[in-house]
């Protein structure tokens, strides 16, 4: 029994550690969600494409114009922000006012037709993109695994990048601004904080962090025009499960339905696109608000 | 804008009158004209390697056909199935019925072909299948009205899986596309490794599509510790489980047999990652100088691309049906598929894409097919300079024998 009990330990252990890594993605990409959600009250449908902008960004920086990873880190969630800043001056700003539902099928409609710009320019089939080299090479070994540094890379940075925006969000002046805008906007502009502009910058902050997570993810996935859209509808059953809005609860949901996805795919590999929405369905019948969220 | 009741009955009223355009329009067509409805992938995984480049190919075809000399127009339509058995067969049933459709050509995902091959069944049309590639449209599944044109899941599993066995790989571990492909593909490549006397130690079957992420597949096939590693899926997430093979250093131990897998891929994955895989192909374009003439005429409609063989297969298939209907004549032609099936089976084929060949009773077109190895960055001399060839399996070798199948039109 405790053999068995070991065996099971053994086999299942690699797969937890690789299911944090898919877990960071889900955190970082519904964490941008969530941001945009709390504060714009705006449903990002566009997020997948953004992420795949991302990854194609990082790919143009390289072969374009010799700007490496690195580089690419830095510079390819500033492109894309910007296009964010764009996209929410000439056509999310005006649905605010609207049902969420408009806000929604813009953003869908968008990301259809960037995914389809992309697919007419570049095919469907990807883009190599190799690791940095720091990042390449022999696999860690942990024990009971061997794992790629580059992986190990990705949590490490998706972890500090949704503590540092949980904790711009909660705990500086920017983000009590933030706050206060959310709940009652004309108040703030009364004191002077300039409302439409920190709107502006928050949708391009959520976009920018789809776009990091898409260059996290050009060296290890196939950098394709679909790539976005394969995890956008688990992303949003993860939003759905954390409660949407809830910053920490996207987080926390994120990581932890990684952790379901990489058991399931040594159980019942089959199940393993479908576990995440069956917990959303279960969620959604006993806690209409999400894990995280307030009803 | 609100929908109330009134634009919802008046909208539904418009519906059947837009409906009737295209309907009478189809009656309209001279007795002259075939229409070829080219279905395929345009937006999804297998797009590259089929998709617009399949409709161009088919568009060369009837140009070399010279038909259009001889007073018979040509129309060629195209549509997307992304993938999906329902839409494949909506899409064919509307050709066939409203849009006057006499031939369907490619129908990628073999799902889809599987679908599409009812529904050319049931309206006596015809389907000349390039991109699927399950066998079961040669065995258990055949008709009269389809031909299988350009490889399928026994040649693959003989040429590529019996190359692998053959050279000590008996132990096999599979990561298999969880659809009518994947299953067929994995069914014949485990009957040649226990022809071979190698074994199966295990398998997983991975969502189609939508999985982007399998390293945990890998690494159960990394502990099975099983020699060689199969990868019964296509496209995308073939590309996306060498690449993550190669991070997790799956090759330093165990061989990886990619059972499908095309030269768009192989231009997608970049040579540093493919360097090495042995692989499967009826064509490429640099076999010699009637495929390097193909490839030169249709690159330039395919944005500098060099043909699949799933393209060339459809170019070919385009080529034979055009001859045949031309021959037979194409009020015969339009009226029967079965028919016109029949007259492409007792006529050789001879193209720039595949040379001289068959068409055999179940449906299989004959040629020979292709063991290469991908280059090295050093060895290519630049961009789709990706293969060398490792051996040519002649016709007869390639495919499954005609009593095997189980195909019903296979007079025993």
């Amino acid at each position: 029994m405790l053999e068995e009990f070991l065996f099971q330990l053994e086999m299942s252990a690699p797969q937890i550690v690789l299911g944090l890594v898919n877990g960071a993605f889900y955190a970082l990409l519904s964490l941008g969600l969530a941001v945009i959600f709390g504060m714009l009250n705006v449903i990002n449908f566009a997020h997948g494409a953004q992420f795949m902008m991302g990854a194609f960004v990082a790919w143009m920086l390289l072969n374009w114009a010799g700007i490496p990873y690195w580089g690419a880190l830095i510079l390819s969630p500033l492109i894309v922000g910007a296009f964010g800043v764009v996209l929410e001056r000439l056509m999310i700003s005006r649905l605010y006012k609207l049902d969420h539902l408009y806000g929604l099928l813009l953003t869908f409609g968008l990301a259809l037709i960037i995914e389809g710009l992309f697919r007419n320019g570049f095919g469907s089939s990807g883009l190599p993109y190799a690791p940095p080299a720091a990042l390449s090479g022999a696999p860690v070994d942990l024990g009971f695994m061997m794992l790629p540094k580059y992986r190990l890379w990705v949590v490490a940075a998706a972890f500090v990048v949704c503590i540092a925006t949980w904790l711009v969000i909660e705990k500086t002046r920017l983000g009590a601004y933030l706050r206060a805008a959310t709940e009652n906007a004309p108040l703030v502009q009364a004191f002077g904080v300039n409302v439409p502009r920190l709107v502006t910058l928050t949708y391009a902050a959520g976009v920018a962090l789809a776009a990091l997570a898409g260059v996290l993810a050009a060296p290890i996935y196939s950098v394709n025009p679909g790539m976005g859209s394969n995890f956008i509808i688990t992303v949003f059953a993860v939003v759905v499960i954390g409660g949407m809005g809830s910053i920490l609860g996207s987080v926390i949901t994120g990581f932890g339905l990684g952790l379901v996805e990489g058991l399931t795919r040594v159980v019942y590999p089959e199940a393993s696109a479908t576990v995440i929405f069956v917990i959303m369905a279960i969620v959604l019948l006993a806690r209409p608000a999400g894990l995280f969220g307030r009803a | 804008m609100t929908i109330d009741r009134r634009t919802l009955l008046g909208g539904a009223a418009a519906l059947p009158a837009l409906g009737m355009l295209p309907f009478n329009a189809a009656r309209a067509q001279p007795n002259n004209t075939l229409k070829i409805g080219v279905l395929t992938d345009m937006s999804g995984t297998y797009r590259d390697g089929a998709g617009p480049g399949s409709v161009a190919c088919v568009r060369q075809a009837v140009q070399d056909s010279g038909v259009t000399g001889r007073g018979i127009n040509v129309e060629v339509l195209q549509g997307d199935h992304q993938n999906k058995p329902d839409v494949a067969s909506t899409i064919a049933r509307q050709w066939i019925d409203r849009d006057g459709v006499n031939v369907i050509i490619d129908v990628a995902t073999s799902s889809c072909a599987l679908a599409v091959n009812s529904v050319v069944k049931e309206k006596n049309s015809i389907m000349l299948n390039s991109t699927g590639a399950t066998a079961d449209l040669t065995g258990s599944a055949c008709n009269p009205n389809t031909i299988h044109w350009t490889y399928d899941t026994w040649m693959l599993a003989n040429s590529t899986g019996g190359a692998m066995v053959k050279a000590g790989g008996d132990s096999w571990y599979f990561i298999t596309a969880d659809y009518a492909f994947g299953h067929a593909l994995e069914r014949d490549t485990g009957e040649v490794i226990r022809k071979n006397g190698g074994r199966v130690v295990g398998n997983i079957r991975h969502p189609f599509p939508g999985t982007t992420d399998f390293s945990s597949f890998l690494l159960q096939a990394q502990q099975s510790r099983a020699k060689v590693v199969g990868l019964a899926n296509a496209g995308v997430d073939t590309i996306n489980c060498v690449k993550q093979a190669a991070e997790f250093g799956l090759t330093r131990r165990q061989k990886l047999a990619v059972l499908l897998m095309i030269v768009s891929d192989v231009h997608s994955l970049g040579l540093n990652t493919a360097q090495g895989l042995v692989l499967s192909e009826t064509y490429y374009w640099d076999l010699n100088d009637r495929t390097r003439n193909l490839a030169n005429k249709v690159k330039g409609s395919m944005g500098g691309a060099m043909p699949t063989m799933w393209q060339a297969g459809c170019y070919s298939a385009a080529l034979h049906y055009l001859k045949a209907a031309a021959d037979m004549g194409v009020a015969q032609a339009r009226a029967s598929g079965a028919e016109t099936v029949m007259r492409m089976k007792a006529m050789p084929t001879d193209d720039d894409a595949f040379g001289a060949g068959s068409i055999r009773q179940d449906g299989r077109k004959i040629h020979p097919a292709y063991l290469f190895e991908v280059k090295t960055p050093g060895e290519s001399k630049g961009a789709w300079d990706y293969y060398k060839l490792v051996r040519t399996t002649p016709p007869e070798e390639a495919w499954r024998p005609l009593k095997d199948g189980g195909c019903s039109l296979v007079n025993t």
